[in-house]
């Protein structure tokens, strides 16, 4: 069963595994969340924001996206943004980007749909009557958005927030079926080399576990202490 | 160099020689509804033992549940696709290794078991939600009047504990719908690798894509208003449940 097993591949492998691919996934993760929450934040208040020429294109972004799988955004992405940046900079022929940038510009995108989500359930959290006391006290929609409802609904929602950014990180995994070098795709280089598959994605397996498990818990614990304080 | 467009594609004969690539997308569909279906049935079955047993007054039950739900949740799907495709056969005993690895239709049974167990770990995670919602006293109610603990389950909390969960429990039957793509990635010929190998041997890659992304949208509306009709079919008069937002794909 586990008789011709050997673990030592594991080993001699590390530095490639996390210099190389955890790097990746890592980078991956953050940039996308910071740029998913912005663009995100931005969607929800286009939905929110009560002018059809804003509402409606961003309701129908997030709907599509939320209704596509993805893996086919991926494929999308990967075709598309060469052509993207070719009607960007006007150039003649579609621009070759490296695949961290296709992979980076699919998941800040993909992202940005479901984070508008969170936000928007976070602005609508926040009860009516602080809108109108900002109005009353003469600020204007730009004022009273930046410096009382936002606050409080991020605040609302970072357990949220950070729970889907917990899933995205999972979710780089799937930057495979572009051939992208994150980290199970160094596992599976490796693997796939010197045909060692049970070793590398067990190993694989158990990473991804234990730094999920760990940042749930940690966001499991940040919940009650925002709880007490609110 | 532009792109050049042509929706005459899908009408065109595929290179088996038999199907036009209409058609092969249809199939892709057929397989990813089939994957969805089956996978959802996993999910519901295991979903709602490891849910209730998470609320049961049993200690040991509650820790083997949570266990349950935290492997299934904490491990990427695709890293658990290639767990269940390449890694089980090969620590398994040497015959049904073989026996598995020569299966028919390997990569579908493969994707049902691993998809059905990832989303029954969400689906616990609802039910256990559903029945920590309602009132202790229900509970309490149930067992005061001579019901067992499973009978309580069974007439007082549970069929209160689904029609809450329903708006979620949607939403995770359109994942496992979206999540059944992954399959690809273990030879799956659901509708987006089908919509995959049309780009490739077509090399209209923008068409086939559009075609792949059409049919998911109509799966969606279908699914979204078939649950509508259900939740109102099995409403309680005067309750309402209410979703939370929550994290997810």
């Amino acid at each position: 069963m586990f008789a011709n097993i050997d673990w030592n591949i594991i080993v001699r492998s590390l530095p490639y595994l996390f210099f190389d691919g955890m790097r990746f996934t890592v980078t991956l993760t953050l940039l996308a969340t910071a740029g998913g929450i912005v663009i995100g934040t931005l969607l929800a208040l286009m939905r929110l924001s009560g002018i059809v020429p804003l509402a409606l294109p961003a309701g129908a972004y997030v709907n599509l996206i939320r209704s596509m799988p993805l893996v086919l955004v991926i494929f999308w992405f990967f075709f598309l943004v060469p052509y993207i940046g070719q009607w960007a900079t006007g150039s003649e022929r579609p621009i070759q980007v490296g695949a961290f940038w296709s992979a980076l510009v699919t998941f800040t995108l993909f992202e940005a749909a479901y984070f508008c989500e969170i936000m928007r359930a976070g602005i609508q959290s926040i009860s009516r009557g602080q809108v109108q006391a900002a109005q009353a006290l003469g600020m204007t929609y730009k004022t009273s958005m930046i410096e009382i409802i936002l606050p409080q609904a991020f605040r609302n929602m970072v357990p949220v927030l950070l729970t889907q950014t917990i899933i995205l990180f999972q979710d780089t995994s799937l930057v495979y079926v572009i051939s992208v070098t994150d980290f199970l795709g160094a596992a599976s280089k490796i693997a796939q080399r010197d045909g060692r598959l049970v070793e590398m994605y067990l190993f694989a397996a158990v990473v991804y576990f234990v730094i999920s498990l760990a940042a749930s818990h940690w966001v499991r614990r940040l919940q009650h202490r925002i709880a007490i304080i609110r | 160099m532009r792109y050049h467009w042509n929706w005459g594609i899908f009408f065109e004969l595929s290179p088996d020689g038999t199907y036009a690539y209409w058609q092969l997308l249809l199939f892709g569909a057929g397989w990813t509804l089939a994957t969805a279906l089956s996978a959802w049935l996993i999910a519901l079955v295991f979903g709602s033992l490891v849910g209730v047993m998470r609320t049961t007054p049993s200690p040991w039950l509650v820790r083997i549940g949570n266990a349950y739900v935290e492997l299934f949740r904490n491990i990427p799907l695709l890293v658990q696709m290639f767990l269940w495709y390449f890694v089980l056969p090969e620590v398994m005993p040497e015959a049904i290794g073989d026996w598995l690895k020569q299966l028919n239709n390997a990569s579908f049974y493969n994707a049902v078991i691993c998809l059905g167990l990832y989303t029954s770990a969400r689906v616990a995670e609802q039910v256990k939600a559903g029945i920590l919602s309602l009132r202790g006293g229900q509970r309490m109610a149930g067992l005061a009047i001579g019901l067992t603990l499973p009978q309580t389950y069974r007439y007082v909390l549970l069929p209160m504990a689904f029609r809450i969960i329903l708006p979620p429990l949607a939403s995770e039957f359109l994942n496992i719908i979206k999540n059944s793509s992954v399959a690809l990635t273990i030879g799956l010929i659901e509708l987006t690798a089908a919509a995959r190998s049309m780009s490739e041997f077509s090399f209209q890659v923008f068409e086939a894509f559009t075609g792949a992304t059409l049919i998911y949208i109509v799966i969606n509306i279908v699914v979204v208003n078939g649950m509508q009709m259900l939740e109102r079919r099995v409403a309680v008069p005067g309750f309402i449940g209410t979703a939370k937002p929550v994290a997810g794909h």
